[in-house]
């Protein structure tokens, strides 16, 4: 019998290598695995490639990664949060390094990566810093770049409901970047509010098709995920 | 006489039309929602997977997976949707947008935008603004008409980064809206008091007067003397 699911996040980030690339879903904490981020940061693993819309906030999750110095790249497209400061500290003292790419492009470099595509062409930079060195072609009379697909090691994501098949779904604005990345890594674990039985999610709710994800770890949400801020960024 | 932050959002508010889908960025444009009314249907969109966004959540009513671009906590309209990020940008880039409201540091009179890099800035972040501006059909740019050092940002070229070039179809400031047309700048209307002179002395670069320039409809509680701004 199939059975995806792992009782801890420290199973969940058990394998993860010195200089491997995550791919870290969730946008502000909305679709934020930040358990599994707490466990990965006791596990160790350093000279990490992060790819996460932002740059995490303070000193847990990802801004706990970045101050313990365990990332040694992130690729993002609004790390720039004035809340960030961890990762603030890093840059500038060159620590870290930066690769800056629109949300959209990010977005789709994953799903390109998950789609088994090398890459496609897009408008949104053209003529721009962020397309210096990069090919163009002009397309239906538009200039357009080139962008690669972006593949990864490992997803972490987090969703709502899942079942013992690695089957997700997601409520309200938890699936933006979760989606994507579940499709783009060699190994991908789904943190969850709520392990149900096979069956259990309607097949038309099924937001993520479990042939995607190799396990799942439920957790109890931690009370700072619930902390509610309306400041805003 | 100039508008205030919520004067300029108002008048935003207005131009948009029955039926439209619409991001807006942070700052001046994120108002903008407040001042809809009631008699039309404009649906709000948000680069993090939400479309039908309604106003911030009331405190104590927040929905910890609920947030808009600016990681508020928000509400959702009956008739809302929710979605990837992938999904998000499709709407966004393949254009089914048909507005988008940013804020900006720099516009040139063929509507080079910059609104990403601020000077002095150590830490570069670009978020949504490049997929809005390449790919929204109507970009419309909120912001004061001068810095706060008194310098005009409606400039003849970009001295900032662009986000993207020829992309602003319609400038919305405290002074006046102006449009972005292929023949440049057309000066469209001035906050009561102003004149097309006064307007040009804060812009550099050239403004033709349109024979329809009129001045703004806003309400009083909307206006400021310049020096309260």
């Amino acid at each position: 019998m199939v059975n995806k699911t792992l009782a801890t996040c420290k199973e969940a980030v058990a394998g993860v290598f010195d200089g491997a690339t995550i791919l870290l879903g969730g946008f502000g904490d909305p679709g934020l695995p930040g358990q599994i981020l707490e466990a990965l940061r006791l596990q160790g693993a350093k000279n990490l490639t992060v790819v996460h819309n932002g740059s995490g906030g303070g000193t847990h999750s990802l801004g706990g990664l970045i101050h313990d110095g365990k990332v040694r790249k992130l690729i993002a497209s609004f790390p720039s949060n004035p809340g960030n400061m961890s990762f603030q500290e890093k840059y500038l003292k060159g620590e870290i390094e930066l690769e800056l790419v629109p949300q959209g492009t990010l977005a789709e470099r994953i799903r390109a990566a998950g789609a088994g595509l090398g890459g496609f062409f897009t408008p949104t930079g053209a003529g721009t810093d962020l397309a210096a060195g990069k090919e163009t072609r002009v397309l239906d009379g538009r200039e357009m770049v080139f962008e690669k697909a972006l593949h990864a090691d490992f997803a972490f994501v987090r969703a709502y409901r899942g079942d013992r098949l690695g089957n997700l779904n997601y409520r309200m604005a938890m699936r933006n970047f979760n989606v994507p990345m579940a499709t783009a890594a060699k190994f991908v674990v789904a943190e969850i509010d709520e392990l149900v039985p096979v069956g259990g999610i309607d097949p038309e709710d099924v937001h993520t098709p479990g042939i995607f994800v190799d396990h799942v770890v439920e957790v109890v949400r931690h009370p700072e995920y619930l902390k509610i801020t309306t400041e805003g960024r | 006489m100039s508008l205030t932050r919520e004067g300029i959002a108002y008048r935003v508010a207005s131009e948009l039309p029955d039926g439209s889908y619409v991001n807006l960025g942070i700052g001046i444009p994120t108002l903008v929602s407040s001042f809809i009314g009631p008699n039309k249907e404009v649906f709000f969109h948000s680069e993090n997977g939400i479309l039908g966004m309604g106003p911030l959540a009331q405190p104590g009513h927040e929905d910890p997976d609920l947030v808009n671009a600016g990681k508020q906590y928000v509400t959702l309209l009956p008739g809302a949707s929710v979605f990837d990020h992938p999904t998000s940008f499709s709407m966004i880039r393949g254009g089914h947008v048909d507005y988008a409201v940013l804020g900006a540091l720099e516009v040139a009179a063929n509507g080079d935008l910059a609104n990403w890099r601020t000077p002095g800035e150590k830490v570069p972040g670009v978020g949504g603004a490049m997929d809005l501006a390449f790919g929204v059909r109507n970009v419309i740019v909120t912001m004061t008409h001068i810095t706060n050092k008194g310098k005009p940002k409606i400039l003849s070229k970009c001295t900032l980064p662009l986000t993207a070039p020829h992309c602003v179809t319609h400038i919305f400031t405290d002074m006046a809206v102006i449009d972005v047309t292929p023949e440049g700048l057309v000066l469209r209307e001035v906050a009561p008091g102003l004149d097309p002179k006064t307007i040009q002395s804060h812009t550099e670069a050239p403004l033709r007067v349109s024979p329809n320039c009129k001045e703004m409809n806003v309400p009083a509680n909307f206006l400021a003397a310049p020096a309260a701004r």
